[in-house]
């Protein structure tokens, strides 16, 4: 059991990251991670209602007939994406400004109907939290990575802190967001693809 | 007046913000079926056809929401409202017309996952458009989806014919391509002002 739970640690965080091995949700990976405070607020935003739709559908199995479980999935979870529009409008208003659109569309955001449908459907609720968990951190990682390299670059900050006067601006534009991603994921690639070949060898 | 507002609005959808390049919305399709240039053409139609009706569709059902006084629904009513429309659409066309079901049948199921149509239907409720300028912004919005969708599907099919360094190959380099389309749809800010 411990070892099945170590699995989906592993794979939520790193090797199926939902933005850079599966290339899900990159629409609020793209739009949202102007700034690493951006970032990490639409991660936690999509990682709650991950969570909560993960568990609430696990615990559903067994009463939603199999023809209607997506639009059953789709209903469990745009409830739990008015709930967040509503407590984010309500507590942290700026945040909810600035991500704007982006918040009604976490109904949309494969990597929630993709998870219900391929692992809560068919797991216990105590594994449907900790794959909703880390699969939820697993992106906030990615966005957040995004966000920094994106702030970094583009605006000489880290978290709103001032220390370059290099400004890249065009990496806070919409080109800005495909080339820093674009050249991530070549990174990752690349890194993995050494690291894989390097435990060959030691085999 | 009243026409050249729409014509701007229509402009403004297709080429200044540009669903795909500049408002990214839509990036799954996007990224998903630009592999070749004629699914990306049925990919585009299928889009531009559910993305108006839908936004019609939506916008009728935002004035029922906002007489009964439970806006806080919409997210809610829309998402149902897409899902069940591109069923309904798909078992209308199968009946209606077999050949055109024939050439976009395989896209409609992936549309309801396409944030492109609720991100536009709540776009539009947004700006509180009239329903002409919702019809306008619509097709002017897919119309731009399919100009992007076709444009780098192209790119795509030539690129294959190239030598790439090994970790560029698949997501990454498409990306990076996107980032260079994106940059040259930037050339059409300031064309027109709203």
């Amino acid at each position: 059991m411990t070892d099945k739970r170590r699995m989906i640690i592993r794979q939520g965080l790193f090797e199926q990251n939902p933005v850079f091995m599966q290339a899900l949700g990159m629409c609020p990976a793209l739009a949202t991670t102007t700034s690493a405070v951006n970032a990490i607020g639409m991660g936690v935003a999509t990682t709650c209602v991950l969570v909560m739709s993960n568990v609430v559908i696990s615990i559903i199995k067994k009463l939603i007939p199999e023809k209607v479980r997506i639009p059953a999935y789709i209903v469990v979870i745009a409830s739990f994406v008015t709930m967040i529009d509503m407590l984010m409008h309500g507590f942290i208003y700026e945040l909810w400004k600035t991500l704007g659109l982006f918040i009604p569309l976490i109904v949309v955001n494969c990597l929630i109907l993709g998870r219900a449908e391929s692992f809560a459907s068919k797991n216990s609720t105590g594994l449907a939290f900790l794959d909703g968990l880390f699969m939820g951190m697993g992106f906030t990682g990615a966005l957040f990575i995004l966000g920094s390299v994106r702030e970094i670059l583009g605006n000489g900050s880290f978290f709103g802190m001032q220390f370059s006067e290099v400004k890249l601006f065009a990496f806070v534009l919409p080109p800005g967001a495909y080339l820093a991603l674009g050249l991530l994921a070549a990174f990752f690639t690349f890194v993995s693809g050494k690291l894989s070949k390097s435990s060959k060898k030691k085999d | 007046m009243e026409m050249s507002r729409l014509f701007v609005i229509f402009l403004s959808a297709m080429l200044v913000n540009n669903f795909v390049l500049s408002r990214f919305l839509g990036i799954c399709p996007f990224l998903g079926v630009s592999r070749k240039l004629d699914t990306a053409t049925g990919m585009s139609l299928a889009v531009i056809f559910v993305m108006t009706v839908a936004s019609v569709i939506t916008w009728f059902l935002n004035q029922l929401l906002l007489l009964m006084d439970i806006p806080f629904m919409r997210t809610i009513v829309f998402i149902l409202v897409i899902a069940t429309l591109v069923q309904f659409i798909e078992i209308l066309l199968k009946k209606v017309s077999p050949s055109l079901y024939e050439a976009l049948g395989i896209y409609l199921p992936l549309i309801t996952t396409n944030c492109a149509i609720l991100g536009l239907a709540i776009l539009n409720v947004q700006q509180e458009y009239t329903l002409m300028e919702t019809i306008f912004h619509s097709i002017g919005a897919g119309a731009g989806f399919a100009i992007a969708l076709i444009i780098f599907a192209t790119i795509r099919e030539r690129m294959d014919l190239y030598e790439m360094p090994e970790s560029f190959k698949g997501l990454a380099g498409a990306l990076v391509t996107a980032g260079l389309l994106s940059m040259s749809f930037m050339g059409f800010q300031g064309l027109v002002r709203l």
